[in-house]
């Protein structure tokens, strides 16, 4: 999987979960201070992205994910390829 | 001199229409919000209870997607009616810190709780949202209220059974007369259309069981009353002090002059027979409003249609008024909104006071002998209204009573 679609499936969580535009959810963006996501849809998005790459999100990784791109960088090199 | 509360915008969502507009029409026009229920788990369940009054409006439908998705039904519903209050009273320019929400619920979010226990039990741990308890928190209908209109001033979630909407009203009277805040936004939000809400009340032989005429299930005050019928909805009102509401010249719809509480002190479900407590709580609406029983025209009953409930009642009305009053009872048309009911009320209080009518009965056929009250049915009556009470009671033996005066 390439960092490309990771980054469009973790785009389509976020949106699902906070409403925010797909278009807006670029790698350098943090979640909390500039796509406004609170730590409950935090969990949300970490259960979601579990499920559709098949990774585990432990709370202590979670917390160390401020950005999309640690996220997209996370799940690439947790994924079995 | 003391300070005048007055009521100068209106909210709601029922299942008679998604605004105040709407529901106060079919109100007036005497239609029924009642419907059989298509659910499967009606069957699924065999429930003794196959109708209710659904909303007319479905939430989702005017909330964004993640709202809807974030916010439990009541909440939805608390919001919504708060919204429309809101612009209905000009949107008031208010200090945060002087602006207080109290929003009441009788069950708070049971769909969440059903519902995320189906995935705690099916999927696991993993799989339950972490908003569950901000959405059946039973204060939440109120906190919501409260983050979407930045009220610092204070935020409250009076629970009293069937009568919280009610209270939230008395509460928000106290406050302003306190001189507490300027403003508070109060009212009542009630969405627990559920397999467990039905079982429970079905098996305490409170609710109304026919079954094959949605329309007629609901019969107030009638000799064929079998109980009542699950609605669900909010309303909700913007209460100002009198003086705060002059400097910004806002349209006044009616004043809530009086409110009155007690407490039976007699069994946790019946309501004490004779009425003794509904009436000290009615009574001392009226003396805070400074009226004599004489002055009420109107009054529009809790009367939910069960056989206890409404004979009880009827005693307590002519005692602290007398038989001369016009009595509506709304919960032939609302069905019974359990912790919105006094709000939604109350509302339709300030409604007939305004417009100078009181709303039919539904379904009242062959009154009880125990009733002994001139109660509106068949059509809308028109007449001059200067006085109205709300009553409304809850489990617990909770009694509220609210005396408005026009505008």
């Amino acid at each position: 999987m390439t960092n490309e679609e990771i980054l469009k499936g973790i785009a389509e969580i976020v949106n699902e979960v906070a409403g925010v535009e797909t278009s807006e959810i670029t790698p350098e963006k943090s979640f909390v201070d500039e796509l406004d996501i609170d730590s409950l849809s935090m969990v949300e998005i970490a259960v979601q992205v579990e499920d559709r790459f098949g990774v585990k999100v432990p709370d202590e990784v979670l917390a160390n994910l401020k950005t999309v791109g640690d996220a997209v960088d996370y799940v690439a090199k947790t994924t079995i390829t | 001199m003391t300070t005048e509360v007055v009521i100068t915008g209106l909210g709601a969502t029922t299942p008679l229409g998604g605004d105040v507009t709407s529901t106060w029409d079919a109100l007036r026009s005497g239609k029924s919000g009642v419907v059989a229920l298509t659910e499967d788990w009606v069957d699924r369940y065999d429930l003794p209870v196959r109708i209710a009054a659904k909303l007319a409006v479905d939430p989702s439908d005017s909330l964004p997607r993640v709202q809807a998705r974030r916010w439990d039904r009541c909440e939805q519903v608390a919001v919504i009616a708060a919204r429309e209050a809101w612009l209905h009273a000009g949107a008031p320019e208010v200090e945060p810190e002087r602006l207080a929400v109290v929003i009441g619920t009788g069950i708070g979010g049971a769909i969440t709780l059903l519902g995320q226990d189906d995935l705690l039990e099916n999927a696991g741990v993993r799989k339950v949202s972490p908003l569950t308890i901000p959405m059946l928190m039973p204060n939440g209908p109120a906190a919501h209220v409260g983050l979407d209109l930045g009220a610092r001033g204070g935020v409250h979630a009076p629970v009293a059974a069937c009568a919280s909407g009610a209270e939230a009203l008395a509460i928000a009277w106290r406050m302003l007369r306190a001189g507490e805040v300027d403003v508070v936004v109060a009212g009542g939000a009630e969405a627990c259309i559920t397999p467990i809400t039905l079982a429970g009340f079905a098996q305490m032989r409170a609710m109304s069981t026919r079954n094959n005429e949605p329309e007629r299930a609901s019969r107030p005050f009638d000799m064929a009353r079998d109980g009542f019928v699950l609605g669900e909805g909010a309303g909700v009102m913007v209460m100002e002090r009198g003086d705060f509401a002059a400097a910004r010249g806002a349209t006044r719809h009616a004043r809530l002059a009086g409110v009155g509480t007690s407490s039976d002190g007699h069994h946790i479900t019946a309501p004490e027979p004779e009425g003794i407590g509904a009436a000290r709580a009615i009574s001392a609406a009226l003396r805070t409003a400074g009226l004599a029983k004489t002055d009420i025209d109107h009054v529009n009953a809790h009367a939910t249609a069960t056989t206890v409930g409404d004979v009880a009642e009827a005693a307590a009305i002519r005692t602290a008024i007398g038989d001369h009053t016009v009595v509506t009872a709304p919960k032939g048309a609302l069905g019974h909104l359990l912790g919105a009911a006094g709000a939604v009320e109350g509302l339709a209080c300030v409604l007939a006071l305004r417009d100078g009518v009181v709303p039919p009965t539904l379904n009242l056929e062959d009154a009880d002998p125990g009733v002994r009250l001139d109660v509106a049915t068949g059509s809308a009556r028109e007449m001059k209204l200067t006085a109205a009470v709300n009553d409304s009671f809850g489990f617990g033996g909770h009694n509220v009573a609210l005396a408005f005066i026009s505008a």
